[in-house]
């Protein structure tokens, strides 16, 4: 395979060698079929054990007093009226609470300090500010009612643009410097300016990107219980990357790992906004150590949207694309603010995730980002499938389609004209990124197809035909998988960069018991995806046993090990990576035992259908159970020696399969999320430009995700990422007016798509490129629905009211704002 | 706060105890008589996670009194499976993939149970209809669509 470069990457030695022990194959037994979820029956019968149902002898439930105003500085706290209530076990104001426990968690470098109780100053609506522990929550709420807090208001920022200038008593962290600018740098990835010299068209556009949210129907919780003889926490949480950095939870508490076990449960979604919890889990553990007993919080709604940390980008970006006349694209450059709000958790890691796929699918030969990360009085940002790359995808496909209109091109003939072509793989962006393999026409021809476009286009026509607005819109985007960590620091001043290359690795065992039951242990929680059901048949595949053979177990941080978590997209590629490591050493045992049972040579045995056999002579075999039940009790039968010791287990650390350093200049990143997925979403829209109000008539998404484990829940994933990037296109927006307040802290305000915002089908098609990186050649496809509906649907709506004019440079598209677009048309 | 006595049927079996008027019906069912399959999602009646049955009518539990519930039928999703097996429902909803997370799925279990006890040849609109007075965050709806179908079907079958 050649590799294709930029010029500006020096290509020797630029690629290391792929690590793939299990190339793809033309079929499987258990991959790619639609095994029913492993997961299900007990979800479906009650018995999921979310952290709410999770109930402990003695347990005291937590309320928490949050802020009602946006920046404020805390003048007194009277907490006696609070205290003196019947059942009230603990009251705990901010400064109280930080003599016991210290700042949470951070990743930013230099990092902004956050306590799980405000302390001095309120910075956002909802910030929490003393907490109560009672007998029962009812009582706990109660008791907040009746603390009293005396705030001195501060100036107010929520504009992002104003957050660039604002000084004095309007600064949020003073102690940081005097200005509410977190972050401010350029990077410039290839010849920018001389191919801005070249273009012979630049287009350009004002974008910006609405604030929206996971607000998974299951909100954050956590039980803590402190034993004051051993000093030992355990907590069992809905933490997604407990054996990742749950550590760090011990570190805010003031005390080591060891004294300090994490207990995974199932997780009602998190789409992002569980990764770490950590602040949750700060505070239960702070109110359980001072109040003597286990401590149940679990977030409510209100709770939740005000200060869950997690609310998703919130950006205005100014956009220059520079093309050649017939629609070649040169070079991208843009001016980029992101409003993250009071804090700055994950420093500028959305953007970090944005340059890995920076140029889309397109051939574009340079890229220039002057980024400005300011903090306002808002819930600080967190994670929202697509952690910043889906803004990207929008913004390029917003800037594809605007270039489309100043040529007077077709939108689909620009991007078919622009896409990287099969034999370019691996490709390498200009940011320093590797695109693994791909083949994006043929996705954009199959999700062609499936849509019968000159369909589309006569029901289009006609309906015009009859004064209806009813349009076509398309998105052609990357969706990256397998998440490392260099995202997080790769953007931070050279000289304090935080860290380095990361590998962020997944773990597994495997072990077989006496009766060859197949026991998988992971190290990683469930989340909402499908991590038993994807385990089983891959462990199935690799021992050609029946998916009833296999049982998963879930560690927690005590017992478990070097394991991340579910999120980046990439935890099926990793766990196939642990699994195929794990296996292999317990099937080179079962070989060597089997091999002694039968007086074979190892190198004659194959694995058939729950059995070993000496290949060409049927019926000459041991079933797993049998061979398991020798190697468990009849070991001292076989030859001494560590390769025959009793039992059959491994354990196996798959290390992220292609990462490396970002060059000392930054003048490209590395190879950091190479794993690269790629979808073709199409919408069919009608609007009524009398209301405003967006239907959508029929929706085509096409994905490559590499090889598919299970084509039934890669869809699940598709469609309900889609549902979610039609909320974020249309419906969902944390508005705060400008006193700071969130005047949609509901779900009668905040709009979660129902079935009636969904159009009648999402249409899904499925191409496989296999990775040459990974395992089977998988590739993660956790997040692409939310990535590439939004361009699909700004698209559709710009040419459904194309007689009024209409630039669909502004998200959330609610009616309101539609009508604001087609009254400005009406006038020009 | 005074207590209210009450005496309900929840799944078959006659409860008798004594509330806050405040408590919540969905709290009165998961922490008092310890039944796990209702969750609350958003504590104002907007997303139908919550959803139970009623003297055979769907309600929000979070938007409930346990009080309310005095001398009434309660149904909840814990009661779905019978001897270890699942319902055609809950089968449906498996082999359909209607779930991802599962917390939404009690809510959706018994919107559907509602409408299937109605309806038992509900049309797709008429799922719809049905559907689309809850959230779920995972799936897009359209597999719980389908399980519903599926369920109305396997219990035809059931029928014969």
């Amino acid at each position: 395979m050649t590799a294709t470069f930029p010029k500006h990457i020096p290509a020797e030695g630029y690629i290391p060698p792929s690590r793939q022990q299990e190339p793809p194959r033309k079929s499987y037994k258990y991959i790619g079929q639609n095994l029913k979820r492993v997961e299900d029956p007990r979800l479906l019968t009650g018995n999921g054990q979310y952290i709410d149902d999770i109930v402990l002898p003695n347990m005291a439930h937590a309320a928490v007093l949050r802020s009602d105003r946006a920046h404020a500085r805390i003048k007194r706290i009277d907490t006696s009226k609070a205290k003196a209530l019947a059942g009230v076990y603990l009251v705990l104001t901010g400064a109280e609470a930080k003599e016991m426990t210290g700042a949470t968690a951070q990743f930013a470098s230099p990092p902004v300090v956050q306590y799980c109780l405000a302390v001095d100053r309120v910075r956002h609506v909802g910030e929490a500010v003393a907490a109560v522990v009672a007998e029962n929550r009812y009582v706990a709420e109660d008791a907040c009612d009746l603390i009293e807090v005396e705030y001195q208001d501060l100036p107010v920022v929520v504009d992002p643009e104003a957050a660039m200038t604002s000084s004095g008593d309007a600064v949020l962290h003073p102690e940081r410097g005097p200005n509410n600018i977190a972050q401010h740098r350029t990077f410039t990835f290839g010849p920018v300016q001389e191919d801005f010299a070249k273009a012979d068209v630049v287009v350009k556009r004002t974008l910006r990107w609405g604030r929206s949210g996971a607000q998974p129907l299951e909100t954050v919780g956590c039980i803590a219980a402190y034993e004051p003889g051993s000093g030992k926490f355990t907590m069992h949480t809905n933490s997604s990357f407990l054996n990742y950095v749950g550590w760090l939870v011990g570190a805010s508490l003031g005390v080591p790992a060891s004294k300090l076990n994490l207990i995974p449960c199932v997780t009602g979604g998190s789409f992002g906004s569980k990764l770490f919890t950590h602040k949750v889990m700060t505070l239960a553990g702070t109110l359980a150590r001072a109040a003597g007993r286990p401590v149940k919080y679990l977030e409510d709604r209100l709770d939740n949207i005000t200060s869950c940390d997690n609310h998703g980008s919130d950006r205005l970006y100014r956009c220059e694309l520079a093309l050649k006349r017939d629609g070649t694209m040169q070079s991208l450059r843009f001016q980029v603010i992101d409003d993250y709000g009071a804090y700055f958790q994950f420093g500028v890691g959305t953007h970090g995730n944005s340059l890995c796929q920076i140029v889309g699918p397109y051939r574009i030969n340079s890229i220039q980002m002057e980024l400005i990360a300011v903090l306002t009085n808002k819930c600080q940002q967190g994670a929202y499938r697509g952690f910043g790359s889906e803004v990207t995808n929008w913004m390029l496909e917003r800037m594809a389609d605007a270039a489309a209109d100043e040529l007077k091109m077709d939108p689909i003939e620009l991007r078919r004209r622009n896409l990287i072509q099969p034999g370019q793989f691996p490709y390498v962006i200009p940011s320093g990124n590797l695109y693994d393999s791909g083949n994006y026409p043929a996705v954009l021809e199959e999700a062609l197809r499936i849509a019968e476009l000159p369909k589309w286009n006569k029901i289009r026509d006609e309906a015009r035909a009859k004064g209806r607005c009813v349009g076509i819109g398309i998105a052609t985007c990357q969706e990256r998988s397998v998440f490392s960590a260099t995202e997080f620091w790769s953007l931070n001043g050279t000289e304090n960069p935080g860290f380095t290359l990361t590998s962020s690795p997944e773990s597994t065992q495997i072990r077989i018991d006496p009766t060859g039951a197949i026991h998988v242990t992971l190290g990683s929680p469930f989340w909402g995806n499908s991590p038993e059901t994807m385990a089983v048949q891959i462990v199935a595949e690799q021992f050609q046993v029946d998916p009833s053979q296999v049982n998963i177990v879930y560690a927690d941080t005590q017992s478990g090990f070097n394991s991340t978590g579910p999120g980046g997209s990439r935890f099926t590629v990793m766990i196939a990576g642990a699994i195929v490591g794990a296996a292999k050493q317990v099937k080179d045992k079962l070989l060597r035992v089997s091999g002694h049972m039968m007086e074979a040579d190892v190198g004659d045995l194959e694995f058939r259908a729950g059995k070993i056999g000496v290949k060409g002579v049927p019926g000459k075999e041991k079933t797993i159970g049998e061979v398991a039940l020798f190697a468990h009790y009849f070991r001292l039968n076989l030859p001494a020696g560590d390769a025959f010791a009793s039992g059959l287990d491994a354990n196996y650390v798959y290390d992220h399969p292609l990462t490396t350093m970002p060059a000392a200049d930054r003048s490209h990143l590395g190879i950091f999320y190479p794993i690269m997925g790629h979808m073709c979403h199409l919408a069919l829209v009608e609007v009524d430009p009398k209301t405003g109000k967006v239907a959508i008539l029929d929706y085509v998404a096409v994905h490559d995700a590499g090889t598919v484990v299970n084509p039934m829940t890669l869809a699940g994933h598709i469609r309900g990422g889609t549902a979610q990037g039609i909320g974020t296109a249309l419906y969902e927006k944390f508005h705060y007016d400008e006193t700071g307040q969130l005047v949609t802290g509901t779900f009668a305000d905040y709009l979660i798509p129902t079935l009636a915002e969904m159009p009648p089908a999402i249409r899904v098609g499925h191409v496989e490129t296999p990775s040459p990186f990974t395992e089977y050649g998988i590739k993660g496809g956790g997040e692409g629905g939310r990535m590439g509906a939004p361009g699909a649907l700004s698209r559709a709506i710009e040419d459904a009211l194309s007689q009024y004019g209409v630039r669909c440079d502004e998200l959330p598209l609610t009616p309101r704002k539609v009508r604001e677009l087609v009254r400005a048309g009406e006038k020009r | 706060m005074a207590l209210i006595p009450i005496s309900l049927k929840v799944n078959g079996t006659r409860f008798e105890r004594a509330v806050e008027p405040r408590r919540l019906l969905s709290d009165f069912l998961r922490e008092d008589l310890g039944l796990k399959a209702t969750h609350v999602g958003c504590e104002h009646g907007v997303c139908g996670t919550c959803t139970v049955l009623m003297d055979g009518e769907a309600v929000r539990s979070c938007l409930s009194f346990a009080v309310q519930a005095d001398g009434c039928e309660v149904r909840t999703a814990d009661g779905l499976a019978q001897g270890g097996k699942l319902s055609a429902l809950q089968q449906a909803f498996w082999e359909k993939h209607g779930l991802q997370c599962g917390f939404c799925t009690p809510g959706m279990l018994m919107v559907a149970t509602e409408l299937l006890e109605r309806n038992a040849k509900p049309t797709k609109a008429e799922i719809e209809e049905a559907v689309s007075s809850n959230l779920c965050r995972c799936t897009g709806y359209y597999n719980i669509v389908e399980s519903v179908q599926r369920a109305a079907e396997l219990m035809q079958e059931g029928a014969k």
